[in-house]
């Protein structure tokens, strides 16, 4: 490798590191906003003011009003709680119950207990989409958890996967051998040495997610299946109001804003974090 | 090759089974029964013993495992139960909405191939320039925004700013199509562009591509007939497997624009906890999403000579 070839790597790596660092100040103030929501609204989320009902926006209602009066700005900051902390939540329960399943069924490679649970991943993967999210959803009667109770069932198989491919890799890695001989319990093997080594990809694959299941959580709260209103949730807000779309277009279209520049955010954060892990996939 | 096809039939048959089973499954989870629900929706208060009696007529006192077997020895033949609220039978009221939503998908699929195929090729020849960073953010832009704002967002420009469409559609004509089909197109071909760029960028890096231009072979030349040819497959592979989701996402779109498919047929039906009707949008939906899935897989092999004559690929 030439002198000029490793410089501008070099300069790629720092590259990227300035945007992991822009990005990733960019979702913590994301995530600052929905935990101090309550504190950053200028107005009530929920005071109703009808002789000032679906005002454009202006200097004391920056994005408007709704049509009980409402400000529009505080609605979508109180929103922000919801909407991002039920999205974190989910993508947490999906990680943590796929890797759970997958290094289980990777340490057990081939057995019965194995085979059964990736068949039964099989059976969730052959949904479309959103398609049994749902039904399931519509099932259990709609609701926040109950929609990411939905979302978690279809999303968990693709990390069940890639944790039980990594596993079984890792398995036949001659430290583990060593560990095996050398008497370690099997849960000092499974949480010391093949967990910290798996978890990377796992959490690129998470970060990666986080926007599509901000954007799938919505769109069930969209549909009535999410959170329910008055709760302030970007998705239920814009379906609440989707019939002001002719007449007072900014209360149906901020909080479609609010999604859109998150999930961004959140995508943004997602590609970088894997072009830093893995510069190969460019 | 055909010991291929009979082996991925033969797979095919747990997968349908699984599907089956979880969709029968997911009604019980409702923990409200049918015959209540029945009875309730008809506005009657009836005794226990009806309700036991019109229980076993319905076999829904006998256990799990036979009233799952005996559901889907209806459902092959097309008997799926009546729905709760229009009192209709299920499997014609679904089979009457499906050819809209067949329609609005295949235009879909449609307005994608015209919109992302060129973008994506122009992206991967101009990689790293202006034009490709462009296609890029546009296709990034799209990516981060979900089906119902791209439809809202284009209600209020095209139909209502402009006034050059429709905002809802009236039938299944095409230009009451025109706005779903438009978000949908958006929103696939922000995804599916990438892919297509990834795809023929994959082939540009290849070592005949330099061989060729070191023959003195025109740039233009090797890429229609050698790079394209060679990424097509991929394209086509990437974009069959597409269409399954697509077929799940339309609920939310169709719903937007009174799209009278099976989509907005499902969204009703879950409002009003239809659970016959439910059940069968999802067995149904699940059963299309794989026999499209079996059909690209074969395809896959069908086209590409490697595989077909059984030599390994590098």
């Amino acid at each position: 490798m030439s002198q000029v070839t490793v410089r501008k790597q070099k300069r790629k790596k720092n590259h990227v590191r300035t945007r992991l660092i822009v990005f990733a100040v960019l979702a913590g103030i994301l995530l600052l906003c929905s935990l101090f929501s309550a504190y950053l609204t200028p107005c009530d989320p929920y005071l109703q003011d009808l002789s000032n009902a679906k005002a454009a926006p202006s200097a004391a209602h920056l994005l408007g009003t709704d049509r009980y009066g409402r400000d529009m700005l505080s609605r979508v900051i109180i929103g922000s709680r919801t909407s991002i902390y039920s999205t974190l939540l989910l993508v947490a329960v999906v990680t943590v119950t796929g890797t759970v399943v997958g290094v289980f069924c990777g340490w057990q490679g081939g057995k019965w207990t194995d085979t059964v649970l990736m068949r039964i991943s099989d059976m969730f993967l052959a949904f479309p989409g959103l398609v049994f999210a749902m039904a399931v959803a519509g099932v259990l009667g709609g609701g926040l958890h109950n929609a990411i109770l939905a979302l978690a069932a279809i999303s968990w198989p693709k990390y069940a996967r890639i944790a039980r491919s990594q596993t079984l890799a890792q398995k036949e890695m001659p430290y583990i051998r060593a560990a095996v001989l050398a008497g370690s319990s099997t849960a000092k093997i499974l949480f010391h040495h093949i967990l910290p080594n798996i978890i990377g990809p796992i959490l690129v694959t998470a970060m990666l997610d986080i926007g599509t299941m901000m954007m799938e959580l919505a769109g069930l709260s969209f549909l009535g299946l999410g959170a329910k209103p008055p709760a302030a949730e970007w998705g239920s807000m814009m379906s609440d109001t989707r019939s002001l779309i002719t007449t007072a277009p900014w209360v149906t279209l901020a909080p479609g804003f609010a999604i859109f520049l998150s999930v961004m955010v959140f995508n943004l954060l997602g590609d970088t974090v894997r072009d830093y892990v893995d510069p190969k996939s460019r | 090759m055909r010991r291929y096809v009979l082996r991925r039939f033969l797979q095919l048959i747990p997968v349908l089974i699984g599907i089956t089973f979880l969709s029968f499954a997911l009604m019980r989870l409702a923990g409200s029964d049918a015959v209540q629900e029945l009875y309730t929706n008809a506005g009657a208060a009836v005794s226990q013993e009806i309700i036991d009696a019109r229980r076993a007529e319905l076999g829904l006192d006998k256990p799990f495992l036979q009233q799952y077997l005996s559901w889907l020895g209806g459902l092959l033949h097309g008997d799926m139960g009546i729905s709760y609220i229009s009192g209709r039978d299920v499997f014609r009221t679904f089979i009457s909405k499906l050819p809209a939503t067949l329609e609005l998908t295949g235009l879909s699929v449609l307005a994608t191939i015209v919109i992302s195929i060129p973008l994506g090729i122009l992206a991967a020849v101009k990689r790293d320039r202006i034009t490709d960073y462009l296609l890029r953010f546009l296709s990034f832009i799209g990516n981060s925004m979900p089906g119902f704002f791209v439809a809202l967002l284009l209600m209020q420009i095209v139909a209502i700013r402009l006034g050059w469409l429709p905002v809802i559609s009236t039938g299944t004509s095409l230009k009451s199509a025109a706005m779903p089909v438009l978000t949908l197109a958006i929103s696939m071909s922000s995804k599916y562009m990438r892919q297509v760029r990834a795809a023929v960028l994959d082939e540009l890096n290849k070592e005949y591509v330099d061989g060729g231009r070191a023959r003195g072979v025109k740039d233009s030349t090797i890429l229609i007939k050698s790079v394209l040819r060679a990424a097509m497959l991929t394209i086509i592979t990437l974009l069959a497997l597409s269409i399954g989701s697509l077929l799940g996402g339309t609920a939310i779109i169709e719903s937007i624009f009174m799209w009278d498919g099976v989509g907005k047929l499902a969204v009703d039906a879950i409002t009003m906890r239809d659970y016959p009707l439910i059940q069968a949008y999802v067995v149904w939906m699940a059963i299309i999403y794989v026999l499209v899935n079996l059909v690209t897989d074969l395809l896959y092999h069908a086209l590409d000579p490697r595989i077909r004559l059984g030599v390994s690929r590098q």
